[in-house]
């Protein structure tokens, strides 16, 4: 019965963890929209939105209140199933990728140590690039489903740059496991607080890993699959309502995940820079707060920086697209990955 | 034949590889866009905030009184001549003894239209007014639901009266003198 008792206390802890995970990607979701749109219009010397509640604190929810109220259309010639499956799993992809980043220091209690992660597997960061890849088919159904050409015309696209940027960041990430020896989330994070941060070692790797991120969430520069001005909106053309609301609230759902799976990888995760914590004494749970703190500044810095971007770079042309792709990206990828290797191997020899 | 100093050369000489990379280029970008998150706001917060308008201004049509109260105009239908967009209508009507109090001389405008949708603001009607009777003031025609409501009548034109409303009259006045051209001796 011991046995029973533990495992409902485990799932008890990790729906817990999942619900406010959830909800956590949620509300950052939500308060990105806005950060997005105020900085946009600082960079353009507006305000931006500032009528919604002090500084338009309240914007996120009245734009997702009209989006609740907004009619919802089906096209007739559209493929019913195929049209709810587009955007319900382009949001289901979003959320399950967050399982297995860890989100701070582990709280330790008289019952035993408790993860901030929903599940630290072995192979932590494949699962995450795995996930990743089926996030194109929320693209591709969605565009295909709608019986539209510039929908079809986007999601072919969205298709093709996800599978073409794919590849070097793959290739960006074998250089720093390299270096950490382990795909194992948690195990990533450890080697950085004792070896000091992977970006520091891969410059060039997190430079070609975050433009990929880029595209993988099909953000400016790369935000050819739902450009506004050539192919309409692109593959959420015909969605409208809440669907097209999911639609939208993935992409930054992706954003705050490729965000707090780029600070893993290469800032220390919930690592505090230049000071060694274990030193301090701190009870366990107001540690492990502050290292969710400061993964969460990496993370909402990382979001900065992805919007700084959006709101800086015009959108590539498709050919720039693959030729940055295929013919700059990978051999510079490739090339990191050997000097990476050759210089591992002449410092162990 | 080179008229000034200023052509320059574009430079097609093609991208080195690190140039198509597109990197530095990206970063002065983003140097120039963080600049401007700091820089002043050009925005004016409308409801709050107004944009001060020049002393030239044209706006809204005032139907203007002397210093009694009295209708100056006469109907005399040079405003409406004048007029390049033909806004203006009016309906002349004689002066009844015992109006002397309300129209200054012996011809009134019964009626008097200004289509604001039409108008263009040009500012004619008010130089072609030999009785100073209209002037355009500093505040424009707010938004309204209907056509209907930016053909503006008497009812909306009209300067407050200055004896019995004279807050209102000073404001609509603004910075201009009280009319007193062509001012007929007071009634006895």
């Amino acid at each position: 019965m011991v046995i029973a008792a533990v495992t409902l206390w485990f799932i008890l802890e990790k729906v817990f963890l999942i619900a406010s995970i959830i909800g956590l990607s949620f509300f950052i979701a939500m308060y990105t929209t806005l950060a997005e749109r105020k900085i946009a219009g600082w960079m353009q010397d507006r305000h931006g939105p500032n009528r919604a509640g002090p500084f338009g604190i309240l914007q996120p929810l009245a734009d997702g209140g009209k989006l609740f109220f907004k009619e919802e259309i089906t096209p007739v010639s559209s493929n019913r199933f195929l049209f709810l499956l587009g955007p319900a799993l382009a949001m289901i992809v979003a959320l399950v990728t967050s399982t297995v980043i860890p989100w701070g220091a582990p709280v330790l209690t008289a019952a035993g140590s408790i993860s901030l992660q929903v599940a630290d597997v072995d192979m932590g960061i494949l699962i995450v690039f795995s996930v990743v890849s089926v996030g194109v088919y929320g693209i591709m159904i969605g565009g295909w489903a709608s019986n539209n050409k510039f929908s079809l015309l986007a999601a072919i696209r969205g298709a093709s740059q996800m599978v073409s940027y794919e590849l070097p960041m793959s290739l960006a990430l074998i250089a720093v496991l390299f270096m950490t020896g382990s795909l194992k989330m948690s195990e990533i994070v450890s080697y950085q607080m004792a070896n000091g941060w992977n970006i520091v070692y891969q410059p060039l790797g997190f430079l070609i890993f975050f433009i990929c991120a880029l595209a993988e969430c099909n953000r400016t520069p790369f935000d050819l699959p739902e450009a506004e001005n050539e192919l309409n909106f692109g593959y959420h053309q015909e969605y409208s309502s809440m669907k097209l609301g999911f639609y939208l609230f993935a992409e930054y759902i992706n954003m705050f995940v490729s965000s707090a799976v780029m600070a893993t990888l290469f800032l220390g995760g919930y690592d505090i820079p230049f000071v060694n914590e274990a030193n301090w004494g701190l009870e366990p749970w107001l540690y492990s707060l502050i290292s969710f703190s400061v993964m969460m500044a990496k993370v909402s810095f990382l979001l900065f920086v992805f919007i700084w971007i959006r709101w800086t770079i015009p959108r590539f042309r498709y050919d720039q697209l693959m030729n940055l792709g295929w013919r700059k990206l990978i051999p510079l990828a490739l090339f990191n990955m050997v000097l990476s290797a050759a210089i591992l191997l002449w410092l162990k020899s | 034949m080179q008229l000034t100093q200023r052509a320059k050369p574009v430079d097609r000489s093609p991208m080195t590889f690190l140039e198509s990379l597109y990197l530095w280029n990206i970063i002065k970008g983003m140097g120039i866009t963080l600049k401007h998150m700091f820089l002043k706001k050009a925005t004016i917060q409308y409801p709050e905030e107004k944009r001060p308008f020049s002393p030239v201004f044209r706006g809204l049509h005032v139907l203007n009184r002397d210093a009694e109260g009295r209708e100056n105009c006469t109907a005399c239908g040079l405003c409406a001549v004048a007029c390049p967009a033909e806004a203006i209508t009016m309906e002349a009507a004689e002066r009844l003894p015992g109006e002397e109090k309300l129209y200054r001389e012996e011809k009134y405008a019964a009626k008097y239209e200004i289509n604001m949708l039409r108008c263009i603001f040009c500012g004619l009607c008010e130089e072609a007014c030999p009785k100073d009777a209209i002037y355009l003031s500093q505040t424009f025609a707010p938004a309204n639901y209907a056509r209907k409501g930016f053909i503006y009548g008497k009812q909306e034109l009209l300067i407050p009266h200055p004896i019995e409303q004279p807050e209102a009259y000073h404001q609509a006045l603004g910075d201009r003198q009280p009319s007193t051209k062509n001012a007929n001796p007071p009634i006895a």
